[in-house]
């Protein structure tokens, strides 16, 4: 019984049986265990390993100067938003800057398919999460750090990028656009 | 030795000690009552995130979801456990409870604490979600709630080793080994203490940031408070495996087929379980790619493999028990003849079923390092929570409650009828609710959101994949049924212990 004082003796062998689970239990954690290792090495898609400290003030001029430098223009010159964001076109393969903010993701990158980008990722007020749909790829977004994600877009479109860390009462209304020419 | 402190249970012939059945009476009745304010809560949460209904306004979701999570994870599974943690020192050994005083305070500390949670986030003063990551702030109360319920619940924990060692000196049980319910809740309680430790490591300094008194990083906030988050859930695995054992015996008389393997799993549980926090991080920035795949990856497995010992143990104690009551013929009399229609036997064979099958496979999974990029976040990881804690942990309890009213409560269960259907609504309901959320959440349906349909009037509003509404529709139909099965849950036992008649 489970529920009484065992025999005074109770380290006794293991049955055939169970021995065979155990050991095929053994086998399956021994897979699952070198595997994870294993595919940081042979896969494709891995989360990101380079990540900074960066001041408020740091990610502020980064930003506003890449925003500033590289913002599209109309044929008449004039500036390019959408919905009030900056659209911004940055060379092929350069770093790019992607901001979280209460509640919008700023600005709206506008990259090229087949080139590869660092993309900075920080949030300057709450913790955001990034999260691109439809490919469903999520990192989170913090305060305080430089999280550098390269990114290679395959597929041209427009994708909308979701917050899906909670960051107060308009958390559901940040949505931001991601677009591959 | 005061005799009359004592009453000896006709059913199982232990001596029961009158003090700490009062205890347990007064933890249980505290997780039942927090598990009716969840549930009012979670009615409300399911029904706003079911797009066909989208119940309540924003601020009111974020609230909820808010008291959702604090009143069924913290409160109600760790009143519970307080409850069986008694129980198993003391009811379990014969044993008087080593200071009941000490008991009582241990339950004030909760309940302030727990009632200091609730009005604060009621209040609209802790709109911070179950995490609170900073630079959220919530109201410096909410955060001393949190510490009280915590230092509450450690003095249990202590009690509880205080009591071991009073049965052991005492001698009020055969010889050294205890049965293997109270060995699984002891381990359950070493895990505790440990965490409630990592728990005054985050919400003290959490507590003097939100005063002003000092600053808080974001990442390293995370870090901290995972360790407790993460091991947290693992007291609830090692306490619901105790009580998968406690079940067997009492619904069909099973015995541990090797209480030698069943022992080494949950000591396994001890050494390796706490290490893996770093799940929670696998995306996030401040921490490298070797480390968390270390941390994620080093011995965690030795803690899946205790749960694959469990897993065979459990089912096949419960076999051999069937088929020496004569349920012989076949691969699978046994499992036919089984007593179904006993909740304590249909909660714990479903707590079994969704821990192991739903619950531990996505949790191992998700934990991965590259799945974890399009699980993290998602409703995927809400659908693998409710199915360990939830269809896994809660059903074991409520299955149990149905042998707690009888044997400590002394009531014979009122709503026999109900009671047998109430494990089959909640069980399937969560089945149903857990799948609904992992599978919508595969698409990346994101968890704590509000309005997945028009985000709120964003002028970047999307449509989703038409596949989603369906899972949603899973979802919603599956919340409705645990919510039945919930509701029928708290009728029974707020009935029997009213209106139950009384059992010698």
């Amino acid at each position: 019984m489970s529920i009484s004082v065992p025999d005074k003796v109770w380290w006794k062998p293991i049955d055939k049986e169970e021995k065979i689970w155990l050991f095929l239990a053994i086998i399956w954690m021994a897979i699952s265990f070198l595997w994870m290792p294993i595919y940081h090495f042979i896969g494709k898609q891995n989360p990101s390993n380079e990540s900074y400290r960066v001041t408020r003030e740091q990610w502020d001029t980064l930003t506003d100067d890449f925003i500033k430098k590289y913002q599209v223009k109309d044929a008449s010159g004039n500036l390019v938003t959408m919905n009030d964001i900056p659209v911004v076109h940055p060379p092929a393969g350069s770093d790019v800057y992607l901001e979280g903010r209460a509640w919008k993701w700023w600005p709206v990158l506008e990259l090229e398919k087949g080139k590869t980008y660092r993309v900075h990722l920080s949030a300057v007020d709450f913790q955001h999460g990034l999260s691109i749909y439809p490919l469903n790829i999520n990192y989170m977004a913090l305060p305080g750090y430089d999280y550098i994600i390269t990114m290679t877009p395959t597929t041209s479109g427009e994708f909308p990028i979701l917050c899906n860390e909670f960051c107060g009462i308009g958390h559901h209304t940040m949505v931001g656009k991601l677009i591959v020419k | 030795m005061a005799g009359q402190d004592f009453r000896t249970c006709p059913t199982t012939g232990l001596k029961v000690h009158l003090p700490a059945e009062n205890l347990i009476k007064a933890n249980a009745v505290a997780a039942v009552l927090l598990l009716l304010i969840g549930g009012i809560a979670a009615a409300g949460v399911a029904l706003t995130r079911w797009p066909a209904i989208h119940l309540l306004p924003a601020d009111w979701f974020y609230r909820i979801l808010t008291l959702h999570g604090l009143a069924m994870l913290i409160a109600w599974i760790i009143f519970f456990e307080i409850a069986a943690l008694y129980m198993g020192a003391s009811v379990l050994l014969n044993s008087r409870l080593a200071a009941p005083k000490v008991g009582w305070l241990a339950f004030l500390l909760m309940v302030v604490g727990v009632l200091l949670i609730a009005v604060m986030v009621l209040w609209g003063q802790a709109d911070v979600m179950f995490t609170s990551y900073p630079p959220l702030k919530a109201n410096p109360l909410y955060y001393l709630g949190v510490i009280l319920f915590a230092v509450g619940a450690l003095i249990g924990c202590l009690l509880f080793f205080a009591t071991l060692y009073k049965a052991r000196k005492e001698g009020t049980y055969p010889h050294g080994s205890f049965p293997l319910v109270t060995f699984g809740l002891a381990c359950a309680a070493m895990i505790a203490i440990s965490t409630l430790i990592h728990g005054a490591a985050i919400y003290i300094p959490a507590f003097l940031w939100s005063l002003g008194f000092m600053g808080m990083d974001p990442a390293a906030y995370r870090l901290v408070w995972w360790a407790l988050g993460h091991s947290s859930q693992q007291i609830n695995v090692a306490a619901m495996i105790s009580v998968w054992y406690l079940m067997g015996t009492l619904t069909v008389g099973m015995k541990p087929i090797n209480q030698k393997l069943c022992r080494t799993a949950f000591v396994l549980y001890v050494l390796f379980i706490n290490v893996a926090s770093e799940h929670h991080l696998l995306v996030d920035p401040a921490i490298s790619n070797a480390h968390k795949i270390w941390n994620t990856g080093y011995v965690m497995h030795l803690a899946v493999l205790a749960s694959m010992i469990h897993a065979l143990a459990v089912p096949a104690g419960i076999e051999v028990a069937l088929r020496k009551k004569g349920y012989t013929s076949g691969l699978f009399e046994w499992l036919k003849k089984a007593p179904w229609s006993n909740p304590g036997f249909s909660a714990t064979a479903l707590s079994i079923f969704i821990f192991g099958f739903m619950g531990g496979i996505t949790g191992v999974t998700f934990g991965s390092e590259q799945v974890n990029i399009t699980a993290h976040n998602t409703w995927r990881i809400t659908g693998h929570f409710h199915s360990t804690v939830v269809g896994g942990t809660t059903l074991a309890f409520m299955g149990a409650t149905y042998y707690i009213l009888p044997l400590i409560f002394r009531r014979e269960v009122l709503g026999m009828g109900w009671a047998k259907l109430q494990p089959w609504f909640y069980g399937i309901g969560m089945i149903l609710m857990a799948g609904g959320m992992m599978l919508a959440g595969a698409y990346g349906i994101p968890r704590r959101h509000w309005d997945i349909v028009n985000f709120g009037g964003s002028p970047f509003a999307f449509t989703w994949d038409p596949t989603v509404y369906m899972w949603l529709s899973v979802f919603g139909i599956g919340a409705l049924l645990a919510v039945v099965g919930g509701a029928i849950y708290i009728l029974v036992t707020v009935g029997t212990v009213f209106f139950g008649r009384k059992l010698e």
